[in-house]
């Protein structure tokens, strides 16, 4: 049975994500800070999605840049390390967004040789984090977009 | 780090599926805030929620252009049947109407204040946000239970 995680909207700019590990918080730490180790889990098999090349300077100050792979397309994805503190907290910039941006603090909290891991998102605006996810907004028009076709089809058929 | 792997997930439509609170149960004696019932279990009940008439209605709702510009405007404020029917060129009566057909669909919720009725995007807007979040927890699941893998390995050749 894997431990459950569990996201939540904590504010209009901030999600929460929180797991527990079976492993103690150095060991954690370390498979969130090197190279070789993140890509062994950043990119399950069930996202659709590859990771390519992940260049990872776990320092305060250094830089991290992720290169996915989506069928024919490539993303990236880039950022600075404003804080990283060993076994117990990471702190870094999404930069590929620009200004809509999040910064994501990472802490490691370790208890009877298990880890609680508490992962917060932090967008500068409301906006911002409803633009990243999808807001209400856009699913409407998502939504409109998609009975749209629907209904053409319907009438065409 | 992960923005566009929520795009990705995005397009990728699976089952939410029950997780329960155990793991966290041992760390919430000291932190209360993990204590509290599962936003997941929610989250789940309120996507059950959909039945058939339900999307029929939303579905005969979205299906009149006027309808789907009272929703794009109340999505960006909340608005008057007064200030609607002016908008869209429209006797008071026939914006009631609409707005009617939105509110069955319960995508449009109204509260009568004096004598002005106030509309604003109703309960299923928090569906798609419910939605969202949950693929997104979906995505971190899937990560966090490869990590647990990476994890079982390290500590096994620290032992040996």
């Amino acid at each position: 049975m894997k431990n459950p995680t569990t996201v939540e909207r904590k504010s209009e700019r901030e999600l929460v994500v929180t797991r527990v590990f079976d492993g103690p918080a150095r060991v954690v730490f370390e498979a969130w800070t090197k190279p070789e180790l993140l890509m062994r889990w950043w990119a399950p098999k069930s996202i659709g999605a590859s990771l390519v090349s992940c260049e990872v300077d776990a320092r305060s100050g250094g830089t991290y840049r992720f290169v996915f792979a989506h069928g024919d397309s490539k993303m990236e994805f880039f950022g600075k390390y404003l804080e990283v503190t060993p076994c117990s907290r990471l702190v870094w910039t999404n930069d590929e967004a620009g200004d809509a941006g999040s910064v994501t603090t990472v802490t490691f909290e370790e208890k009877d040789g298990k880890t609680l891991l508490v992962m917060r998102e932090l967008y500068p605006s409301k906006e911002a984090l409803d633009a990243a996810g999808m807001g209400a907004a856009e699913g409407m028009r998502e939504t409109f977009t998609q009975l749209d076709e629907l209904l053409v089809a319907l009438r065409d058929s | 780090m992960d923005a566009t792997l929520r795009r990705i997930d995005r397009v990728r439509h699976a089952t939410p599926s029950v997780q329960s609170q155990r793991g966290l149960r041992e760390f919430a004696s000291d932190r209360p805030e993990l204590a509290r019932p599962p936003k997941a279990r929610y989250i789940l009940n309120h996507m059950v929620q959909y039945s058939g008439a339900r999307l029929d209605a939303s579905f005969a709702a979205l299906s009149d252009p006027t309808r789907r510009g009272v929703l794009e405007q109340l999505g960006r404020s909340d608005a008057s049947i007064t200030d609607l029917a002016a908008k869209f060129h429209m006797t008071l009566t026939g914006m009631k109407k609409h707005v009617g057909v939105l509110e069955h669909a319960g995508l449009v919720t109204t509260e009568k204040v004096g004598r002005v009725r106030t509309c604003r995007l109703g309960p299923r807007r928090l569906e798609h946000e419910a939605a969202w979040l949950e693929r997104y927890r979906r995505l971190w699941a899937a990560r966090f239970d490869a990590l647990d893998e990476v994890i079982e390995e390290m500590k096994n050749k620290e032992k040996a």
